[in-house]
């Protein structure tokens, strides 16, 4: 029994040290950049160069869009299909795993490949175009989190019995969306979109492919160009990936305390 | 009377239909007919020839040294991801630590499974860099010159360390429900029979969770194998794994053949979709024992 919690102790201790050297080490290094003493030099720069505001405010926009149009696909969807179609979940299931299993970088190869300016749908012949092509890349890259999130709340909440319920009151389709399932499946809609905001905002691959002036790309540019900067901006992208998983877990404790109501 | 009851169920039947058309236009759209594309186009050439010629260029050196690497990165760091991981997740859950760890521990691992890509590789560069940190204390406090000893962090060892970040985490979260569904009445029953803390983990706890873990790693290798902005970030194009030799290839045809890209990248799917296979199957084995 002393020797288990000895070797318990021990593992933690490899694990703090392995998770917060690098983390100090960052942070270090980020107030480095004046000669013989510390200064937020780095962050100053970081935060006066017009790109890092371009582009965290471009991927800022994606990430919204993002959350938005995918919330707006596949909360009708799961919805619909735990009311009217629960034969075919495994299937759908499956198919926002698959996300997982698809490299992001192959996604996009066939992106570039089906939607170039000279096929049938041009969606890389126009800057708009190209956006929403990226917006519609981040849905699929977040459609295993979304719809996980939202599939999840909706197993605590009777849907049949909310959606006979707002029918006999004599509410229409919009009305019982809206009104009735949305707000229910709240938890889920915001633990999906936290996690979203996170990988959008430092996603890297997609945005690079299509050409974007994203956040992610930015990243790259700035570390293979300048040396304190990337320390200061990996502090940056850890706070806002933290602010981001810290309220997810909020959302999803506050919804565990106060149980849906019948 | 009959017929007008039929005719209610089919329109039924075809609105209820009509309810996933959406997703399933956006999910043929975006995710699978890009995919097909591609896996189709590995097998023709330029001119629209079926052929089995990309497929068998995949064999050639250079390319076979990428998927060798990836696959090297990809095991060590699941590997040692899933080791760690599962001691880390084994001493919150039966180590007997106080509750605060184990919360603090899985809300880390929340934040730490989603820090990858490039701000990943700036850390590292600024822990273990040639002017990092960890470099920096080793040289001034212990006259140790790390990397005297071969160490680079641009290299397979230091890409393997860094994504380890990422993998710890992952491992911690998906095994640490394992652990908590191991019933304690199996580890009292094997005290009342007389085995040791040894014989309870080789003859109980290790068969029942093997699933799990076996499982978990083949998760974690194909979350090493499809990642490529940590690795580009890191290394440039100076480590050549699979990601990055494709993400050149759609750039610029460094291959000189796009049939051979689109093979490149079928073996990409091949390797990332049977891992995540056998993690499915594993899954459902695991799941046996925690009803």
């Amino acid at each position: 029994m002393k020797t288990q919690k000895i070797l318990a102790w021990i593992a933690i201790a490899i694990g703090v040290i392995y998770f917060f050297v690098p983390l100090i080490g960052t942070f270090e290094f980020s107030l480095r950049m004046r000669r013989g003493e510390y200064s937020t030099d780095a962050y100053q720069s970081v935060f006066s160069d017009m790109q890092f505001r371009e582009t965290f405010g471009f991927s800022m926009v994606m990430a919204l869009l993002t959350i938005i149009f995918g919330m707006l696909l596949v909360v009708p969807t799961a919805y619909w299909v735990r009311l009217r179609l629960p034969q075919i979940r495994p299937v759908i299931e499956f198919i926002t795993l698959l996300p997982l299993v698809i490299p992001a970088i192959v996604i996009v190869f066939g992106y570039l490949r089906l939607y170039n300016s000279s096929s049938w749908i041009p969606f890389t012949g126009s800057t708009s175009g190209t956006n929403a092509l990226l917006v519609l890349s981040y849905i699929t890259l977040s459609l295993p989190y979304m719809y996980r999130a939202v599939d999840t709340a909706m197993r605590a909440i009777d849907v049949r019995t909310l959606t006979e319920a707002a029918e006999i009151l004599g509410a229409k389709w919009p009305t019982i969306m809206l009104r009735c399932i949305f707000p229910n499946v709240m938890s889920g809609v915001l633990s999906g979109a936290f996690i979203t905001f996170a990988i959008v905002m430092g996603e890297f691959t997609m945005a690079a492919l299509l050409n974007r002036p994203a956040f992610g790309p930015y990243l790259q540019l700035v570390g293979a160009n300048k040396a304190y900067e990337p320390a200061a901006l990996a502090v940056i992208a850890f706070a806002i990936t933290w602010l981001s998983m810290g309220l997810l877990q909020l959302v999803s404790r506050f919804s565990k305390m106060a149980p849906s109501r019948p | 009377m009959s017929a007008a009851t039929t005719s209610f169920i089919d329109r039924r039947t075809v609105v209820d239909w009509l309810g996933i058309v959406p997703f399933m236009i956006f999910a043929l759209m975006f995710l699978i007919i890009p995919t097909l594309y591609l896996v189709m186009g590995a097998f023709f050439t330029p001119d629209g020839q079926f052929t089995f010629r990309n497929i068998a260029d995949l064999f050639t050196p250079s390319i076979i040294s990428a998927y060798w690497i990836s696959i090297k990165v990809s095991v060590a760091s699941s590997l040692g991801g899933a080791l760690i991981g599962f001691f880390l997740a084994w001493a919150i859950v039966l180590g007997g630590v106080p509750s605060w760890v184990r919360s603090g521990l899985l809300t880390f691992s929340g934040v730490a499974s989603n820090f990858a890509g490039v701000p990943l590789a700036f850390a590292f560069l600024a822990t273990l860099g040639r002017t990092g940190l960890v470099t920096v204390l080793l040289r001034d406090w212990l006259g140790f010159n790390l990397y005297s000893t071969g160490f680079n962090i641009l290299s397979f060892f230091g890409l393997t360390i860094t994504y380890m970040f990422f993998q710890i985490p992952l491992m911690v979260l998906i095994l640490t429900p394992a652990l908590d569904g191991m019933k304690k009445e199996w580890r009292e029953a094997s005290e009342i029979l007389g085995a040791s803390t040894w014989q309870y983990w080789r003859m109980v706890a290790l068969p029942i969770l093997w699933p799990s873990l076996m499982g978990t790693t083949l998760l974690l290798f194909a979350n090493a194998f499809g990642a490529i902005a940590t690795a580009y970030a890191l290394t440039g194009s100076s480590l050549n794994i699979v990601p990055i030799l494709l993400y050149a290839q759609i750039r610029g045809d460094v291959l000189h053949n796009a049939n051979l890209g689109y093979a490149l990248a079928l073996g990409m799917i091949v390797i990332t979709g049977i891992s995540n296979l056998l993690y499915i199957l594993l899954r459902m084995r695991a799941e046996r024992w925690q009803k």
